[in-house]
């Protein structure tokens, strides 16, 4: 045993021990150091790029010489409401909302059976079985379904085979979500938008009714009630916030797509598209730039009513 | 759990059992199909089905230099963006959950922006930006475009994992003599060693995949995503198509899986974030 | 001799929280030290101010008469025992131990066998293989202790070291660690809000509150002898009896503490009643074992009585009188 060993010890040689000394006695220094690189990555170059965006949205269009004139005007945004525009808005909402309620009736049985019944390996087979879907390929998924609602496709052998072909035709009847085949419908595209955003609707949701105790709906049977009032009394509301976060995912997601519709649809635009059509060919960046301002007060007002429904905790 | 097992709860209704599995099925078929296309014969439709098989189409696919340009350009984009994500996700985690601080909210919003606003914004947003300041379109756009939202997903994994690391490991270190570049190679790295892996592979499976804001970052050159889109709307090579997607799908469907393994005791893959 | 541990007017406010406010304190070289007080009474900040993860804001710290504030912990001859052990979940027992000797450089030949060494020392000689996960409460506790001493600090912190370990454990380790302690020399410094851990292990006891020490003294001293109410309120389980009581029964007019097996009680009044001798009334008993707690009440005053077990069964509503030495009624700092 050593008493005399000092109880201080000196400065350790080297770059690396005066600087970790160094920063040591300065950790605002060190946080500032670890803070500047994505900092400036995400704060500067990105939020930077957004605000630009944002900065366009205020200018106009020459429409003679087809230049950007750089004076603040409102005339951009006067522009979307003009029916052709809005249109295009009110048809790309409408279909987030619907596939959005469709995701989530899909995905409820799915998260309610991982949540309160899968146990063990049952439980991560469930998980890998959303998982592995939503990471694959996104266009991997769109493709797929190119090839299943092509005529000569899966989906139409299939009616022809079950002789329901009459159905398919009367569904492709119906005017406005109908069409002259699967894929050049609205139909299609809703199904393709449920397929590729369902996963997204599932996690938060099974996360969700995750947290609710076990204890709970057991109290509730005891109660006298029924497995439907459990469900809608007990665990419903408790699975909300699940159910909005989810929701987030499948709207904005949907607001901002524009290629699935450019590849199962009619040739009705939806945001995404007018957004791309604008700035690309058309060379429109104001109003391509107010266009992507719809989709983030939308989902800013939406995310604004999620935070006050506590939804932000089952992200 | 033992009242989940005896009991009313803990039988499934049939209902339940039967919903839950025509919606994993839902979720899985289309994958599928795109298996057995690989192999089909048939050249000039989507024809169901397969008139017969053969796997002709991967020698060709293999053969075509549009596509291994393609391939490899999305192989060296997903690996620099992933290696700048887990650069700047790590630090951004370690700040956010070592430190109180002002404006740490703030941070987590930052780095969840670019992927909870749609891909559209960030793609156009950072097109403008290149036009404004007179970037040429090059590898390095891509690859700054992928980054920023590749940050997430390594920052999601790591904070998780640091949430779950008692924060005295730390002062341990430090009280049995470790400096702080030790205290960072021997006991935060090899503790946070899984996670940042994890979340690297999700990273490098993201970017790999990633085409809206590629669509306007990349200009004239084409990731494999990029080329499988020109396809998609203008359908030339349908074998050659369907064979890339299989390889598409089973070179992200391995990092996922090795995430999944790597990070399954305790904190859940941070899947979230496409 | 130079103290282990010397504090100068030390304060660390955290916002508006002041958990050290002034603090004095010296602790000597070869002492077994405990710091006791309620959470947030500052003594873990203490503690931490020591090892070096905490700066104080104004005060001067020495350790071993060399100014310490501003020294990082890493070069600090101090190691801690960390409340939660803090173990390296991706190291082996034996790496644990060895990773303080790492650090400094030293072989991995000799590293190796001082840990074993120390591992036999906390009676875990054969763990060393094992992963912290596979290891017990109480094992752990040992590792993380074997972990300390292995680097042979100047003074050891113990972060409340046996809150986690049941009853029976924590009686054994109290012994282990004394011995320990007497063996190795090493200056321990224990955070602890036990009081009978505090009274049983520590050569002398600091007690905190609200960022302060009340009093500092031997465990007998701050027994028999608390300072303020609050001391007696925290240490044991005194009589703490109002100013009139005190000035009553012979003692000036301050709050006083009276120990509850310092009083005798008796069940006929005891002949010529002295100062120190009260008529009360039983009001309840309470069975511990080897004592009986007596609830009584007199002059409109309750006292708690511990008489040994064997005495005579009393029951509520019972008269009795109660009789103590007059040097008992230790009359404290606290005022009217």
């Amino acid at each position: 045993m050593s008493a005399a060993a000092e109880a201080i010890r000196p400065p350790r040689d080297g770059t690396l021990g005066r600087l970790s000394d160094f920063l040591w006695r300065r950790p605002g220094l060190f946080l500032l150091l670890m803070l500047t690189p994505p900092l400036l990555w995400l704060g500067i170059i990105y939020v930077g790029s957004l605000f630009a965006l944002l900065l366009q949205s205020f200018f106009s269009i020459d429409e003679f010489s087809g230049l950007i004139r750089h004076e603040f005007t409102l005339k951009t945004y006067a522009e979307l409401l003009r029916p052709s525009n809005f249109d295009i808005i009110v048809r790309t909402v409408s279909m987030a909302a619907v596939v959005t309620l469709a995701a989530g009736v899909i995905a409820l049985p799915i998260a309610y059976y991982a949540a309160r019944y899968a146990r063990g390996r049952w439980k991560a087979a469930f998980y890998l079985a959303v998982m592995l879907p939503l990471w694959s390929s996104y266009l991997v998924k769109v493709y797929a379904w190119k090839l299943i609602l092509a005529k000569e496709g899966i989906l139409n052998w299939l009616f022809a085979k079950l002789h329901l072909t009459w159905a398919l035709e009367a569904l492709l009847a119906i005017p406005v979500i109908g069409g002259n085949s699967l894929s050049v419908s609205y139909i299609g595209t809703f199904l393709v938008f449920v397929y590729v955003w369902l996963p997204f609707m599932i996690l938060p949701m099974q996360a969700a009714l995750e947290r609710v105790p076990g204890n709970l709906i057991e109290a509730s049977a005891d109660l006298g009630a029924g497995t439907g009032q459990t469900f809608r009394h007990v665990v419903f509301p408790l699975a909300l916030p699940g159910i909005i976060a989810g929701s987030i995912f499948t709207f904005s997601l949907t607001l901002g797509d524009y290629i699935i519709p450019q590849i199962v649809g009619s040739s009705r635009l939806f945001i995404g598209q007018a957004v791309y059509a604008h700035q690309g060919t058309a060379g429109n960046i104001p109003l391509a730039a107010a266009f992507t301002v719809v989709p983030i007060v939308i989902m800013g007002f939406y995310l604004w009513v999620a935070k006050r429904q506590g939804a932000f905790d089952a992200l | 759990m033992r009242s989940d097992r005896t009991g009313r709860s803990g039988r499934s209704p049939l209902m339940l059992k039967l919903a839950a599995g025509a919606g994993l099925l839902f979720l899985h078929l289309p994958i599928l199909i795109i298996f057995v296309y690989a192999f089909t014969t048939e050249e000039k439709s989507y024809q169901w089905p397969p008139p017969d098989l053969t796997v002709k189409w991967f020698a060709i696919a293999w053969e075509r230099p549009d596509v291994r340009d393609a391939l490899w350009l999305s192989v060296r984009t997903a690996a620099t963006a992933t290696a700048v994500a887990l650069v700047l996700g790590t630090l951004c985690a370690a700040a956010v959950s070592r430190t109180r601080f002002f404006g740490r909210e703030a941070i987590s919003l930052l780095v969840i922006l670019p992927i909870a606003l749609p891909g559209i914004i960030t793609g156009i947003a950072l097109r403008s930006a290149f036009s404004l300041a007179e970037i040429p379109f090059s590898f390095w756009t891509i690859v700054l475009g992928h980054a920023t939202f590749c940050v997430v997903i390594v920052y999601n994994n790591a904070v998780a994992r640091f949430r779950r690391t008692s924060g005295s490991l730390i002062e341990a270190s430090m009280d049995l003599g470790a400096n702080g570049f030790q205290t960072f190679a021997h006991v935060i790295l090899p503790n946070i060693g899984t996670a940042l892996l994890a979340g690297g592979m999700l990273a490098f499976a993201l970017s790999f995949d990633e085409v809206i804001v590629t669509t306007f970052t990349a200009g004239q050159q084409a990731t494999l995503p990029i080329w499988m889109l020109e396809e998609l709307v203008r359908p030339r090579q349908r074998p050659v198509t369907n064979v890339v997607a299989m390889l598409v799908v089973a070179v992200t469907f391995l990092p996922i899986l090795a995430a999944y393994y790597l990070t399954r005791d305790g904190d859940q893959v941070q899947g979230q974030g496409k | 001799m130079t103290a282990a541990v010397l504090f100068q007017n030390v304060s660390r406010h955290f916002g508006r929280i002041r958990a050290v406010d002034g603090v004095d304190l010296e602790v000597a070289a070869g002492e077994f030290f405990a710091m006791l007080g309620p959470s947030g009474s500052g003594k873990t900040t203490c503690l931490r101010l020591i090892a070096g993860f905490e700066q104080p804001d104004t005060g001067h710290i020495e350790i071993f008469g060399e100014t310490a504030e501003g020294i990082p912990p890493y070069r600090r001859n101090v190691n801690t025992v960390f409340q939660d052990y803090a173990l390296f979940p991706h190291l082996s027992v034996l790496d644990n131990v060895a990773y303080g000797l790492r650090m400094r450089g030293i072989d991995k030949a000799a590293r190796r066998r001082e840990a074993a060494e120390a591992l036999a020392l906390v009676k875990l000689p054969d763990y060393g293989g094992r992963r912290p996960a596979q290891l017990s409460g109480g094992q752990r506790q040992r590792v993380a202790l074997a972990r300390a001493i292995v680097n042979k600090p100047r003074v050891l912190l113990l972060d409340e070291p046996l809150g986690a370990l049941d009853l029976k454990l924590r009686e054994q380790m109290q012994e282990e660690l004394k011995a320990l302690q007497q063996a190795l020399g090493i200056t321990f410094v224990f955070v602890t809000h036990d009081q009978g851990e505090a009274l049983s292990m520590a050569d002398r006891v600091a007690v905190f509150n609200e960022g302060r020490i009340v009093q500092v003294g031997a465990p007998a001293e701050i027994y028999r002898r608390p300072r303020t109410r609050f001391v007696a309120d925290f240490v044991g389980s005194s009589n703490v009896l109002p100013p009139e009581f005190t000035e009553r029964h012979g003692g000036g007019r301050r709050w006083s503490s009276l120990r509850p097996e310092a009083i005798v009680i008796a069940t006929a009044a005891p002949e010529g009643s002295g100062p120190g001798s009260l008529a009360a009334t039983v009001l309840a008993t309470y069975y511990h074992g080897a004592t009986t707690r007596i609830v009584a009440e007199a002059e409109m005053t309750r006292l708690n009585v511990l008489v040994p077990a064997s005495a005579g069964l009393l029951r509520p509503g019972d008269r009795v009188w109660l009789t103590w030495q007059p040097d008992d009624l230790h009359a404290m700092e606290d005022h009217a």
